[in-house]
């Protein structure tokens, strides 16, 4: 028996929740930053799974340009993260509230 | 035999999805981060996106992940325990949210009509390149230039005034 | 060369562009070059134009500028008219106000360079304003004309606008011309939905081709325009802004009195002349007005000491005749007097303003006397400008008063429309006001130049006669005053012995009087010549007892004590002003006043303050949603991106 796209949909849902629980229950950036990549796998294997099902490369030609967004992300996440570690000595988001009302 | 590769690799990403997010020692939680992502090109590879899967080794688990260690190390390896105030209302809705996330996608799945796949797709390199220089040229060129402006912007947020 | 007629508009036109383009750079020297040359260049195309029409035998000529409108079958065309009522209110508009723009540029000399470009700026506006006016060849193209002289009156009467007074008189003159104006436009639209069409000509066609409609719609046509016209040429009710319009330059009350402006109802009621025929009534009511208003103002002008003020009522009072003649369907009469009225009255006006000018800004009468002796030019050619305006035989006045006289007469006799005795009784006003103009005028003269010097000493040693740019207009405005009378005597003058009365011949195919049947005899008609100038005569004598000599103003003094009451109701104008004060302008103000703190500060400012009240409430409420916790944030968004998925799924 080999698995369907329902075996890799159901993976790829997993990943998404255990990755949007990571980035809400979390207060450390570093964490969170992983947490939203992990999401952006999940939603890569989707789109692979979908694109074989249909049978064309559309599909994989956009998770080659989610990888680059990512890529581009995390290069601008981390970079605040370093300057606001500066700032604060920390990389707690919770106390990153300064502009509140 | 495939099936069997699909539910190790599965059951291995998300147990260690789980102890990326949950862990305390960010070192552990890139770490474990790195084995999800293998899995996942494992299964990049049982859909037959064999190119995907080198690139999900070479841009996440090779190049993402290092970028991340070392910020990780810059600050400062161990980070304090997450302390202080407690938000049951976050933590509630959040567990919720993600939880909502689960069940809709695993429904979604065994709800949606299974039809044989429609023909093989071999998803190398030779293919991928030739629909991403002529078809979607257009978002490549502007993929580079999200690429350029986010280098630039990481250079000028973490410059140092004097 | 009367395809050039346009070119008589565009003159002044384009010599306010220049001057208001460079009033900050233009020196005395060169505005009053671009100010009189566009008022001169106009003259002489005019004088061209009415050379050329004088060999057409009275034809109509109208010349198309362009499309003005056009919607459906209504079409508005910017055209101008030529026949012999628009030339002859040509020829003497722009002789006059050629005139007058020469004298200005005596008289204020003494302004800032800036304020002299705008004064001859707002001047040729106002000729092509008037001009306007005048060649309009549809009722439309003449209404454009009619506000701008409006609107240019505002300018110049309030051109000392730093003065509170000034800006008051102007505010003044265009507020309660507009009460006439809405006349005018009513009349307009009446014209356009009963005929459709705004044209003179076309109007007049359509009038005749259905007698129905015509005598339907005529009475209301007639009263409407008549509204307007007592807006415009100052009659009961609407006269009260002209005696204020004194507090502009003297030059510019010569011209809104003399050549614009006021003649501007008279013109009107006699260009549209064609609707007036057709309808009785309003004849009958032009020429009640005309003739009250003719004696009203003229009792007024017995008690002002105000030398303007006189003959700013002066002005109201011949107004008054010529709407009198007009009523009683002597339409060339009406015209004949507004064009000799322009002579002499802008005489009056600018001798005046020579008198105030050598007086250094002094107005008042009793602080004048005696400036016979140090201003001879301006002493003789004000005194034959009061001879023509008191109808001394020779002199223009006499010959066009006379005839509207003997036309109401006639009416009267003829018992015209079955109006008999109102139009005699009218007559009768007209002889009592005959009387009261020669008397005040007279009150004038003598108490100005006659008698000793009343004012300070640094006064008397000032006086001093105007420089040749102001006599000079003034010598021929006075030579104007004699000849042109001639150019209307009546026949019964000349005992029936040829058709002297070239004026009415020359008016006869636009303007018919309105035929009265009845045919006054010769004797009759010199009675009445003679009646009116022995009434004059004895306006003069009365003035020389009263006001000249060693007793001068004694016996005045005397009546004004024997019943002080009567003197100070017509020193004060009959309270007129202070009336209107209280019935419209108070009214008004407490209107706008509780428009202002009751609806708008209440109703519309409270609808929008708690508008306002409601947004900031719901600002403040909803502002506890952004934590400015991260977390929260994205637990919002994934909330949302669910949400959206949910709805893009189900």
């Amino acid at each position: 028996m080999a698995p369907t796209i329902s075996h890799f949909v159901i993976l790829a849902a997993l990943l998404l929740g255990i990755g949007a629980a990571g980035v809400l229950l979390r207060r450390s950036g570093i964490a969170i930053l992983l947490g939203i990549e992990l999401m952006l796998n999940a939603g890569n294997l989707a789109l692979v799974a979908f694109a074989r099902q249909h049978g064309n490369l559309e599909g994989q030609v956009f998770v080659f340009f989610t990888m680059a967004v990512a890529a581009a992300e995390v290069a601008v996440g981390l970079a605040l993260l370093v300057a606001i570690y500066r700032r604060q000595q920390s990389i707690d988001v919770d106390r990153l509230s300064v502009m509140r009302w | 035999m495939v099936m069997t590769v699909f539910v190790v690799a599965a059951v291995l990403a998300i147990v260690s999805a789980l102890v990326a997010v949950s862990h305390r020692d960010p070192v552990i939680n890139v770490l474990s981060l790195v084995v999800t992502f293998f899995c996942v090109a494992v299964n990049f590879a049982l859909l037959g996106a064999n190119f995907l899967a080198a690139a999900q080794i070479l841009v996440y688990a090779g190049a993402l992940l290092v970028l991340f260690l070392f910020v990780i190390m810059l600050l400062g390896a161990p980070q304090a325990p997450e302390s202080g105030l407690h938000r049951p209302v976050q933590k509630t809705a959040g567990l919720a949210l993600a939880a909502i996330v689960i069940i809709g996608g695993v429904l979604l799945a065994l709800t949606m009509k299974v039809l044989p796949p429609a023909s093989p797709v071999t998803g190398d390199a030779r293919e991928i390149g030739k629909a991403m220089l002529t078809t979607h040229a257009f978002s490549f060129e502007l993929i580079s230039v999200l690429l350029l402006a986010a280098m630039v912007g990481a250079l000028m947020l973490v410059k140092r005034k004097h | 060369m009367l395809n050039l007629l346009w070119l008589v508009l565009a003159f002044p036109l384009a010599g306010t562009c220049l001057l208001l383009a460079g009033a900050r750079r233009l020196g005395h020297r060169a505005t009053a070059a671009i100010g009189v040359g566009s008022a001169g260049l106009s003259l002489l195309v005019t004088l061209g134009a009415l050379v050329s029409y004088a060999g057409m035998h009275g034809e109509v000529v109208t010349q198309t500028l362009y499309r003005w409108i056009a919607a459906g079958n209504f079409t508005v065309d910017l055209s101008l008219r030529l026949d012999s009522l628009s030339a002859v209110m040509l020829f003497f508009v722009t002789v006059v106000g050629f005139l007058i723009h020469v004298y200005s540029v005596g008289y204020m000399h003494d302004e800032a360079a800036t304020a002299y470009a705008r004064y001859f700026a707002y001047l040729n506006l106002f000729m092509f304003a008037m001009l306007t006016l005048v060649l309009g060849a549809n009722l439309l193209v003449v209404f454009v004309g009619w506000e701008g002289v409006g609107l240019c009156s505002y300018l110049l009467i309030g051109f000392y606008f730093e003065k509170d007074w000034c800006a008051a008189a102007g505010k003044k003159a265009f507020i309660v011309n507009r009460i006439g104006d809405f006349g005018f436009l009513l009349a307009i639209v009446i014209a356009f939905k009963a005929f459709g069409t705004v044209d003179i000509a076309g109007l007049q066609a359509a009038m005749a081709a259905d007698p129905e409609a015509a005598g339907r719609w005529a009475t209301v046509l007639a009263v409407l325009l008549f509204v307007g016209a007592t807006g415009k040429s100052a009659q009961l009710p609407l006269y009260v802004w002209l005696p204020d319009a004194m507090a502009g330059p003297t030059p510019v009350s010569a011209l809104i009195h003399a050549a614009t402006m006021v003649t501007a109802g008279v013109y009107m009621v006699a260009r549209t002349s064609f609707i007036y025929a057709l309808s009785p009534t309003a004849l009958l009511v032009v020429a009640v007005v005309g003739g009250v208003t003719a004696v009203f103002a003229a009792t007024i002008g017995l008690a002002q000491n105000d030398i303007k003020k006189v003959l700013a009522y002066s002005t109201v009072s011949q107004l008054g005749y010529m709407f009198l003649g007009a009523g009683a369907g002597a339409f060339a009469a009406a015209i004949f007097h507004v064009f000799t009225h322009a002579f002499f009255k802008a005489c009056l006006f600018l001798g005046a303003g020579s008198v105030i000018h050598a007086c250094g800004g002094e107005q008042d009468m009793r602080k004048m006397g005696g400036l016979k002796s140090h201003m001879k030019a301006t002493y003789w050619t004000f005194l034959v400008a009061t001879l023509a305006l008191a109808g001394i035989p020779l002199f223009a006045g006499f010959f066009s008063k006379d005839e509207i006289l003997a036309k109401v007469f006639a009416a009267g006799v003829g018992n015209l429309h079955g109006y008999g005795t109102v139009y005699l009784g009218l007559w009768g006003l007209g002889v009592v006001g005959a009387f009261l103009t020669a008397f005040y005028m007279f009150r004038v003269v003598y108490m100005t130049f006659h008698g000793e010097y009343r004012g300070s000493a640094e006064q008397r040693h000032h006086l001093h006669e105007s420089p040749g740019v102001m006599v000079w207009p003034l010598r021929i405005l006075a030579g104007g005053s004699v000849v042109a009378g001639l150019l209307g005597v009546s026949k019964a003058m000349v005992f029936d012995w040829f058709d002297s009365n070239w004026f009415e011949h020359l008016l006869h195919p636009v303007a018919p009087a309105v035929t009265v049947g009845h045919h006054v005899s010769l004797g009759v008609e010199w009675g009445l010549i003679v009646l009116s100038v022995g009434v004059a005569g004895a306006g003069i004598w009365l003035a020389k007892r009263f006001y000249f000599g060693p007793e001068a103003g004694a016996v005045p003094a005397r009546v004004a004590a024997a019943w002080p009451r009567l003197y100070r109701t017509v020193a004060n104008k009959y309270w007129v002003d202070e009336i209107y004060d209280a019935t419209v302008v108070r009214p008004t103000n407490r209107l706008a006043w509780w428009l202002w703190k009751g609806l708008d500060t209440v109703v519309i400012d409270g609808v929008l303050v708690s508008l306002a009240f409601f947004t900031e409430i719901a600002g403040d409420l909803l502002r506890f949603v952004q934590t400015g916790n991260v977390r929260n944030y994205a637990l919002m968004v994934l909330g949302g991106a669910i949400l959206a998925a949910a709805w893009l799924l189900l």
